[in-house]
């Protein structure tokens, strides 16, 4: 069962006690974008096989939204991070880098 | 190839099952083919099959990572239905559940299809709206479904608890025409045909590579070297996303785990397909007495072919409201499919912007009944660069907003 440790509380919460909010760190488009802008944000994802920055609110816990990074192929957790943050922060960065180098997300690695 | 028979089963016994040929070839890959087909499932063996029976395309590879039929075509529940909302869902999944009904004497394999019917529960108000919606629907598509109330649920599925803890059975929508077929022998019949219209399957080879030349595919690289072709086919569900990036676009799916489970063997108690889509599980019983068993997906992105515990509770829980004797039953075996779904819920079998490079996903998690259908449009695509079938599954609806929406009409598993 995959275990994720909530930053706000500290709880380390089973996927039970979780909710998945699906792909983090979007950029929103809205009024005045271009239709190609539109539609990536509403319907296209990364769907990575490997590293996944991802949404997660601890609902049957403390409530809040936070971040995870995660593997999608191996399911291994990197570590979870604050919600108030639009990419990842340094250490989280690290300690991917520190178990699959090279690896890239959209505009930062 | 030699065709099997009656005859065929009593010249072998005669002479100690001495005589009987390897169902398919697996050949080495030729430098060059017209079409190369990535993914030997159900839907990329049915495209070779169809590309080649109906428009006589045979210089044909289907390359295939695994094994042939080892992704989700083995993975699943079996079950064929199309009683879907939408006009265009109904056309293909009716379309490919007709194909079924003569697949065994088409192929000269016997996939086992059996129309045993299938029972779609309404256990809310609002469901039984969206079922006669849909039985309406279905009428006017030509598809035979039919709403029907508690008492008849009963008589088809004595075993049924109409009175949930939960949730009460007040109808269901039931196709009699529906059913399941043996999901392995789907793959290694189409595998077989197409192997004897001279096709290579090409089994245990990996592509590592989309090769492009001015915007149009000119071949792909593999683990056992780069492979030229006239046309490509990526037909490889869960991961299609790994796929079409080595080509050089996005897709509109996300990967998810969905997992199934099977039961010990018992005697026969249900005959029907029952899905509970409320209380989210569904169940039929195999020919082996197994009860067949699925449930929902996982809510994240998951590549792993693994299922989680807790969606297992969940679901052995909704079939034990709903058949209270299943609650004694050992589960013999458990396993997951990586499925990719859309936004929508309807799968893409579309052109991409790599030209003569053709998409067949996003049939998340209920490609299995639509193998046959699905198969034939790719091929018609493929081949002529139009399909009536296929043409509202684009990949570029979203763009126009032209949704065929079954996440509302299915809700769940579908």
């Amino acid at each position: 069962m995959l275990i994720l440790k909530c930053p706000y509380c500290g709880v380390d919460a089973e996927e039970t006690e979780l909710a998945a909010g699906g792909e983090a760190h979007l950029k929103r488009f809205g009024p005045g974008s271009s239709d190609d802008e539109f539609h990536d944000y509403l319907f296209m994802r990364e769907n990575p096989k490997g590293v996944h920055f991802e949404r997660w609110r601890h609902a049957n816990g403390c409530g809040k939204w936070f971040h995870a990074a995660r593997c999608t192929q191996t399911l291994e957790v990197f570590g979870t991070y604050s919600a108030q943050v639009t990419e990842p922060p340094q250490e989280i960065r690290d300690a991917i880098t520190a178990k699959r180098p090279g690896w890239t997300w959209r505009e930062f690695e | 190839m030699r065709h099997y028979s009656a005859f065929a089963v009593a010249r072998e016994g005669l002479r100690y099952h001495t005589g009987w040929e390897r169902a398919w070839r697996s050949p080495e890959p030729k430098r060059r083919y017209d079409v190369i087909i990535v993914g030997a499932g159900g839907h990329g063996l049915a495209t070779a099959y169809y590309l080649g029976k109906n428009y006589g395309i045979h210089n044909v590879a289907v390359i295939e990572k695994g094994w042939l039929g080892g992704g989700n075509t083995g993975r699943n529940t079996t079950i064929i239905r199309s009683n879907y909302l939408q006009d265009s869902s109904a056309a293909i999944y009716e379309k490919a559940r007709g194909l079924y009904e003569d697949l065994s004497q088409d192929l000269n394999y016997n996939i086992m299809f059996s129309p045993r019917g299938v029972l779609m529960l309404a256990q809310t108000q609002h469901e039984i709206r969206g079922y006669q919606r849909t039985a309406h629907a279905n009428n006017l598509q030509g598809v035979s479904t039919e709403f029907i109330g508690p008492q008849k649920v009963k008589e088809i599925v004595p075993i049924i608890n109409l009175e949930g803890p939960r949730y009460p059975v007040l109808g269901a929508l039931w196709q009699p025409r529906g059913g399941t077929a043996r999901h392995d022998a789907v793959a290694w019949g189409y595998a077989r045909a197409c192997s004897a219209m001279g096709m290579d399957i090409i089994q245990q080879t990996e592509v590592t590579g989309v090769r492009t030349h001015d915007g149009r595919v000119v071949g792909v690289d593999t683990t056992k070297g780069p492979i030229d072709c006239e046309k490509l086919g990526m037909v490889v569900a869960g991961n299609c996303s790994v796929l079409s990036e080595m080509a050089g676009f996005r897709l509109p799916v996300e990967s998810v785990a969905l997992q199934a489970l099977v039961s010990e063997p018992i005697k026969p108690c249900m005959d029907v397909v029952v899905m509970a889509n409320t209380v989210h599980g569904y169940m039929s019983q195999s020919d082996k007495g197994e009860m067949v068993i699925g449930g929902g997906t996982d809510a994240y992105n998951n590549y792993t072919q693994r299922g989680s515990f807790h969606h297992i509770e969940e679901t052995v829980r909704a079939l034990v409201e709903t058949f209270p004797m299943v609650s004694r039953l050992k589960m013999l075996r458990q396993w997951g499919g990586i499925v990719d779904v859309t936004g929508d819920r309807s799968p893409l079998i579309s052109k991409t912007p790599v030209e003569n490079c053709f998409v067949n996903a996003g049939w998340g998690t209920g490609g299995f009944k639509a193998i046959p259908g699905s198969g034939w449009a790719m091929a018609q695509l493929m081949a002529t660069g139009h399909s009536s079938l296929a043409e509202e599954f684009t990949m570029t609806r979203f763009r126009e907003g032209k949704f065929i929406d079954e996440s509302v009409a299915a809700g769940v598993a579908h």
